[in-house]
């Protein structure tokens, strides 16, 4: 495989040429966790064998939204909640393709929850990976689907009583094949976790647990991100093995973190094509993704 | 380039137009079908999902029209031919998802099999009613093209004119249908593949280095690449410049919302369709679509037996709407009926069109059925009191 790295020149970032460079800075404040996330990835893409031209990434609404107008991929800023169905056409009308969608916790679980859990139904061949900051960021700060209980945002402004999603729990149930949770503290792991993500097929998980220090962070007095990354650091505990029924975020309380779902099962276009030769024989066409036009 | 003849079922065939519009579709390429059921349209799919596998396509049964109506632009960027297929609830559901295709310049085709609404309506009757959701549906400002097939036969060819359009502009193209139509059987002629003319997409001839997306060619509209290609597009469904890339100014708002809009109206000449009937010597013109327009024909004719003047005007590409045309009779026909299931859509065009030249009479019911000839009749005898 064959990367264009211009490290020699001493001036580029090493992934700059899986950035768009012309479009940066990025609108992402300071102490933000989707500038981590967005670096673990493109490390790991880095380093995988993946064939970057064939690789395309797909986003919809927030602020982790706009990760697919820096990435240097195909990329593609969609409708909100939407990604993952337009992630999936992409895939299916070209299976060489390989996809990763890569959105918010309010636009993957809330808006989109529907397509999120269908999708890992029918092991849509794609990575999704999820940044939870618990909030909506990109409209101020309010309660989202993932915000524990009691915390405090904009539209929860005397704590929040509504019973948020467990994320790994949620997608192991649904039928994910691979299901992790890391924090942008833990960018090893989260960078190892997305290398064996990148090398499996099928409908893959990654939550990011995130910091969104002017939203979720102030509003709750939880610190600015250096302290976040210390609670992080010290509230953290890595389990593989864990029950993903237990996995559910407490406020303030430890986090589960760990690749907790790694299995095997056939993709939606596999179980197709599977069904159709046994139906149809010699008469099944066998899908090429290609237009005839 | 011609169709595939390995896909085409050329022959005559006893047919209803859900079953048409389905074949249509294949013959003009498309080979990737997203779509949820939704009565009166459910009988496309159906075929989609028995036809799709022996044609080397794919059809996939979605969560929702949310998920359909954007999984075909996914597809249509990976570089196929796609649609989606529904009925009215669904078709409020995907109209974010028109303005999506609008704003990328996605080529797909949407069907619409209309039934009587609002909400739940009469799910297994026909309507006219979704003219202006077409046209106006989804937020901001925005062209599309619709098409109004009246027969299965019509289903047919016109599917691969709704293909060819919206490859060539780029657009999203509403085929609006009604239950009837969908549901009518008749005689439909399927031709041999080498007598099907298709629309290539407008891949460009660029390299990476030189190629960006949204910089349009000398008609206004950008060449295409799909995903995969090496070209690293981004696209958003933000205001963006040439490269795709965000621009949050109303400068760029004009410079690229502008243009969409104005590459189908600076194109409508190339894209209007209708057929005219006795206007010649007409005083007066029934304006109708779809399956109204039968009826209307016979009301035509019924009138012409009376010794009345009348001519008919079929509109087939409903939007745009073929303004020059209306304007131009309004000199020199004295009235214009128009015949439509809905409480007044299209007439307001006529109305906008004749300017005031001409008396615009409204022949409408609220859905559920058709008219009768007579009650058309009945506005063209009003005409003459």
């Amino acid at each position: 495989m064959t990367r264009k790295r211009k490290i020699a020149s001493g001036q580029d970032h090493p992934l700059s040429y899986l950035l768009r460079m012309d479009r940066i800075p990025h609108i992402w404040c300071q102490g933000c966790g989707i500038g981590t996330s967005v670096n673990t990835l493109l490390r790991a893409l880095d380093e995988s064998d993946l064939d970057m031209k064939k690789t395309a990434v797909v986003s919809g609404i927030g602020c982790t939204g706009r990760a697919a107008g820096y990435i240097r991929l195909d990329s593609f800023h969609t409708t909100h909640g939407r990604a993952i169905p337009f992630a999936a056409g992409m895939k299916l009308a070209n299976p060489d393709l390989d996809l990763i969608v890569f959105s918010g916790d309010g636009d993957l679980i809330a808006i989109g929850g529907n397509h999120l859990i269908h999708a890992a139904r029918r092991n849509l061949d794609m990575l999704v990976v999820c940044v939870n900051n618990f909030n909506y960021g990109m409209t101020g700060g309010q309660l989202g689907p993932t915000t524990p209980l009691t915390a405090k945002l904009t539209t929860a402004p005397y704590g929040s009583w509504d019973e948020p999603f467990n994320l790994p729990h949620l997608l192991k149930s649904s039928g994910a094949v691979f299901v992790a949770r890391w924090t942008p503290y833990h960018v090893r792991q989260l960078k190892k976790c997305f290398s064996t993500a990148l090398k499996k097929k099928g409908f893959r998980f990654v939550e990011i647990v995130s910091i969104c220090p002017v939203f979720y962070e102030r509003r709750n007095r939880l610190g600015d991100a250096l302290t976040r990354m210390r609670f992080f650091k010290e509230h953290c505990k890595i389990n593989h093995n864990a029950d993903t029924e237990k996995t559910g975020i407490k406020f303030q309380k430890n986090i589960v973190l760990g690749n907790f779902v790694d299995r095997e099962r056939p993709t939606f276009l596999e179980a197709y094509d599977n069904q159709m030769r046994a139906a149809l024989g010699d008469d099944y066409v066998p899908y090429q993704g290609k237009q005839w036009a | 380039m011609k169709a595939d003849p390995k896909a085409v079922i050329s022959g005559t065939y006893f047919m209803d137009g859900n079953h048409a519009c389905c074949e249509g579709a294949i013959a003009a390429g498309c080979r990737f079908v997203a779509g949820y059921p939704i009565t009166p349209s459910t009988e496309v799919v159906e075929r989609f999902a028995e036809r799709i596998p022996v044609a080397g396509g794919l059809f996939v049964q979605m969560e929702d029209e949310l998920a359909s109506s954007i999984m075909i632009q996914g597809a249509a960027w990976a570089g196929v031919k796609a649609m989606t297929v529904t009925s009215g609830p669904g078709f409020s559901l995907m109209q974010e998802h028109i303005g999506l295709a609008a704003m990328t310049e996605t080529p797909c085709v949407f069907v619409d099999v209309q039934r009587a609404g609002p909400s739940t309506g009469l799910p297994t009757l026909p309507a006219q009613a979704d003219m202006m959701q077409a046209r106006w549906g989804s937020h901001g400002d925005y062209e599309i093209i619709a098409i109004s097939p009246s027969s299965p036969q019509e289903c047919f060819d016109m599917m691969i004119t709704a293909f060819n359009l919206a490859e060539k502009y780029r657009v999203p193209v509403m085929f609006m249908m009604d239950e009837l139509i969908g549901h009518m059987t008749e005689k439909v002629i399927i031709p041999d593949a080498d007598e099907i003319e298709l629309v290539q997409r407008r891949w460009t001839k660029k390299k990476p280095e030189e190629y960006l997306p949204y910089e349009p060619e000398p008609d206004g509209i950008p060449d295409m690449i799909k995903a995969g290609d090496g070209y690293y597009i981004h696209t958003t469904g933000l205001t963006h410049d040439e490269r795709g890339y965000p621009v949050i100014t109303p400068q760029m708002q004009e410079e690229q919302v502008g243009r969409i809009v104005r590459k189908i109206r600076d194109h409508s000449e190339d894209i209007y369709q209708y057929e005219t009937e006795d206007i010649e010597d007409a005083e007066a013109v029934v304006i109708s679509y779809g399956i109204t327009s039968r009826v209307a024909r016979e009301a035509v004719r019924l009138a012409r037996e009376q010794g009345i003047k009348v001519g008919h005007i079929r509109l087939i590409v409903t939007w745009p709407f073929p303004e020059p045309l209306i304007r131009e009779l309004s000199q020199r026909v004295r009235s214009f009926v128009v015949a439509e299931i809905n409480y007044g859509q299209m007439v307001l065009e006529v109305e906008r069109s004749a300017c005031g030249k001409a008396r615009v009479l409204f022949c409408g019911q609220g859905g559920g059925e058709v008219h009768a000839p007579e009650q058309i009749l009945e506005k063209i005898l009003e005409l003459k009191r």
